[in-house]
């Protein structure tokens, strides 16, 4: 019911590469107990500055210790080479928090590896990454979007911090040292929160399934804040500040979520009116959404309460099933194409399209014509297009709806609905 | 010449017009209005400044325009704010009463309310209003003065409106941009509900609406006092969106044709029936379907009392409106606007009509100046009773300071 009954779990937080290490520190000052740690880096001075237990330099041999010089193949190189060590690393761990930045040579290359080194040992990978800035460049940015893909294959869950986004916690005087420390900061609260959630037994428990539930299939898309409010009014208070948080785009994100955690914790005097008052608020965002609850107390915290709240939005990945390995990996035999594509594209969906409100008009068409077009369709002989199965197209769910001149405005959300689309299209008004 | 001090002055940055109301306070305390001035709007989206040069501009003209027709110099304005960022809440304070004989005083009093006022807020948010309702002592309720009784324990609810700090500080650099000085920042729906409420139907229950061109603002009144305030980032605008995406014509077309042929509830006698005009681009006839256009605009005005309706249902106090429902802004004269509110509310709607101010007739009567004129009758309780206890007026007084302290 509280703090002395935290679970037995046994929880290891990892840091890949600078960035990774740059995360852990920051959680690491928070002394959060009975956690193990290790950072792993190809830079001795990194390593030597990180707080952590236990540290590997993915040795310089290779390379001859200049690092992976930004070249991610490099860091996956080097981190297969010590796989046996970092395997020793996870042993005995239940959960494993693996944080990196992704984008570089060390956290693209290293980080997949180290998810994979963990999930033989047998732990439930969880994988917090920081994602480049705009400025960065679109090859970092292809680079990070790669080994995303990679520590998906390996972690539970993993769940994406754009840096681009610290931008709106911050002001144009603030420094470059300050911007990258509160962004690790607001990370280490998320994750503190989460961490807060899985181990302390609650009034509500959320179990690492649970966590795993929601971002399943939406990686690409989590998001996650975490928000602090102290007085009488505090669950009404962080519940304002959750839906105004920048990551939420102003509660925007929840609107479109296909599930969310929401953990709230506080001291002994956390009332069911609160923790109602924070779900009404979140709630009344996120419209169909699968919503998990957790409710622990935590005696540090004193008169504060806290809300972490962690969502996904059914990201491409969700709704098309893009992997089909069979098709990118290896090249078919002749015949075999057109069975292995068919169910691809002409599979049934699980959740049926809404109709298409756009109907194409008739075509303007004389009665020879209409003859002429009748008589080659069935023949079978339709000019200008090929029947091959292999130049079949699949059509995108794709239902572009203008919101005319709201169209660069923030939109306005009201019970997880843009109220900035015409009313008749949301509502599915047909007109003749 | 008036002196200035007499003279009040409402400005309204709306989204579709930008109004300023000159009102003058008579010796005996009467309000008179003597000067409105407007200029269509440019610059504000959803009731927020999104191009200030322009915004300032049609400012400019609106406070000309009022300044020539009242016949003064204006100096500083009483300013009215919106957008979706407003929010409204109820915080609780309690204070125990600890002098030997029980009885509360002023201090305990003050105390009370400087509890309820303490709440936490989004850093980048400021309060606008604490608007000071019934207290309570020892459990008896609606106590509206509790000076001089004796309780052991006093509480009291306080109603907070507050805002994005540096949005409501846009439209203010906007007025200070042009020399005038800001006396207060005013909540628009509050504005409304000043200009058309009696006190006695404060006194019975009542929600005033505000439909303007870029949000809606909304006001319950109970027992005399405000118990709920919402915004609502949906307006006239809005229905000239969905007419021009619907109907597939220009938006300044669909403007046209919202003004001239909308309607707030369908109408199935103009099934069939055609509105043809002259396209600005080809030149040629293009016509479009009456029935398509009410139904579209319906299904907008219709959602958004709805949304109302919903959120006043949530604050359990729908079933306590005993004066109805209040109609004004520019969206009140949309045709069977009441009786479509009537089916969402299920209660008696009354179109607002500003009262209680003399002057010119023919503008008090006009729905869409209800903000700029109650904005003037804010200004006046301020300068009635400038140290008074009246619960709007106290609040006003720290508005600005507050909001600049933060900016």
């Amino acid at each position: 019911m509280n703090t002395d009954q935290t679970s037995s779990l046994s929880i290891r937080f990892l840091g890949v590469g600078n960035a990774g290490a740059a995360m852990l520190d920051r959680l690491l000052a928070r002394s959060l107990p009975g956690i193990g740690s290790a950072v792993i880096d190809t830079d001795e001075a990194s390593l030597a500055a990180c707080a952590a237990a236990e540290k590997v330099c993915l040795e310089a041999r290779t390379f001859r210790g200049l690092g992976t010089g930004g070249d991610p193949e490099r860091g996956r190189e080097l981190a297969e080479e010590q796989f046996g060590r970092l395997k020793s690393l996870c042993e005995g761990a239940q959960v494993v928090f693996l944080f990196a930045g992704l984008g570089g040579g060390v956290g693209s290359g290293a980080a997949p590896v180290v998810a994979r080194a963990a999930k033989e040992c047998g732990a439930l990978v969880l994988g917090f990454v920081a994602l480049p800035f705009d400025f960065e460049g679109a090859r970092r940015m292809r680079q990070a979007e790669r080994a995303h893909d990679a520590l998906r294959e390996f972690a539970d869950g993993v769940v994406g911090w754009p840096n681009q986004k610290v931008f709106k916690l911050v002001d144009e005087s603030t420094t470059v040292a300050d911007t990258l420390r509160l962004a690790n900061e607001r990370m280490a609260d998320g994750v503190c929160g989460l961490w807060r959630l899985l181990t302390q037994r609650g009034l509500m428990d959320v179990q690492f399934t649970d966590l795993c539930a929601v971002l399943r299939n939406a990686h690409q898309d989590a998001f996650f804040a975490a928000v602090e409010a102290a007085g009488s009014s505090r669950a009404a208070v962080a519940a304002e500040m959750l839906l105004a948080h920048p990551l939420l785009e102003g509660g925007a994100a929840l609107a479109g979520t296909s599930a969310v955690l929401v953990g709230i914790s506080a001291g002994a005097n956390l009332t069911m009116a609160e923790v109602g008052r924070v779900m009404e608020a979140v709630n009344s965002r996120c419209g169909e959404a699968q919503v998990f609850v957790g409710a622990a107390e935590d005696a540090t915290l004193g008169d504060r309460l806290h809300i972490t709240l962690v969502g996904a939005r059914p990201g491409a990945a969700a709704v098309e099933p893009l992997e089909a390995p069979k098709l990118r990996r290896g090249r078919p035999a002749p015949g075999e194409l057109e069975s292995e594509i068919e169910p691809e594209f002409l599979e049934k969906r699980a959740t049926p399209r809404p109709r298409s409100r756009y109907v194409a008009p008739r075509p303007d068409m004389s009665p020879d014509q209409v003859e002429e077009l009748a008589r080659r369709q069935a023949s079978g002989n339709l000019r200008g297009r090929k029947t091959n199965a292999k130049m079949r197209q699949g059509q995108l769910p794709l239902e572009i709806v203008s919101k005319g001149r709201f169209d660069k405005s923030e939109p306005t959300i009201r019970d997880g609905q843009d109220l900035d689309v015409p009313t008749f299209v949301r509502r599915n008004m047909v007109f003749n | 010449m008036f002196d200035s001090s007499s003279i009040i002055v409402g400005l309204e940055i709306g989204t579709s017009k930008v109004c300023a109301v000159v009102g003058e306070l008579s010796d005996e305390g009467a309000l008179n209005i003597i000067g409105i001035g407007q200029a269509p709007s440019r610059g504000v989206r959803k009731g927020e400044i999104v191009d200030a040069p322009a915004a300032e501009e049609t400012i400019r003209e609106a406070i000309v325009q009022a300044e020539a027709m009242a016949d003064v110099e204006i100096r500083s304005v009483y300013l009215g704010v919106t957008g979706g960022h407003l929010r409204g809440f109820t915080n609780h304070g309690v204070h125990p009463v600890v002098s030997a004989d029980r009885e509360i005083t002023q201090d305990d009093v003050d105390d009370v309310v400087k509890n309820a006022k303490s709440v936490n807020l989004p850093a980048e948010n400021s309060i606008i209003h604490a608007i000071r309702q019934h207290f309570v002592v020892d459990g008896q309720t609606g106590v509206t003065n509790p000076v001089g009784m004796l309780g052991a324990r006093l509480e009291v609810d306080v109603h907070v409106v507050h805002g994005n700090t540096n949005r409501i500080h846009n439209a203010v650099r906007a007025v200070k941009g042009l020399q005038l000085e800001v006396e207060a920042v005013v909540y628009n729906g509050l504005a409304a509900s000043l200009a058309v409420l009696t006190n006695e139907q404060k006194e019975t229950g009542a929600l005033v609406i505000d439909l303007g061109g870029g949000t809606t603002d909304y006001v319950v009144y109970m027992d005399g006092i405000i118990k709920h305030t919402g915004t609502l980032a949906v307006g006239g605008d809005h229905v000239s969106n969905d007419l021009a995406f619907g109907l597939k014509v220009p938006l300044g077309r669909a403007e046209a044709l919202k003004i001239e042929h909308g309607t707030a509830i369908f109408d199935a006698a103009v099934r069939g029936e055609m509105i043809t005009f002259k396209s600005a681009s080809t030149g040629f006839d293009r016509s479009v379907c009456k029935e398509h256009l009410q139904l579209i605009m319906a299904a907008r005005l219709e959602e958004t009392f709805q949304l109302i309706a919903e959120d006043i249902e949530r604050a359990g106090l729908l079933n306590y409106l005993g004066a109805g429902v209040f109609l004004c802004g520019g969206g009140a004269r949309i045709p069977r606007v009441a009786d479509l509110a009537g089916q969402a509310f299920g209660l008696p709607i009354t179109l607002g009509r500003t009262n209680c101010i003399n002057g010119i007739k023919a503008a008090l009567d006009h729905p869409e100046f209800a903000t700029a004129i109650g904005l003037v009758r804010f200004g006046s309780f301020q300068q009635r009773k400038p140290r008074a206890g009246h619960p709007l007026a106290q609040t006003v007084k720290n508005t600005l300071g507050s909001l600049f302290r933060r900016g």
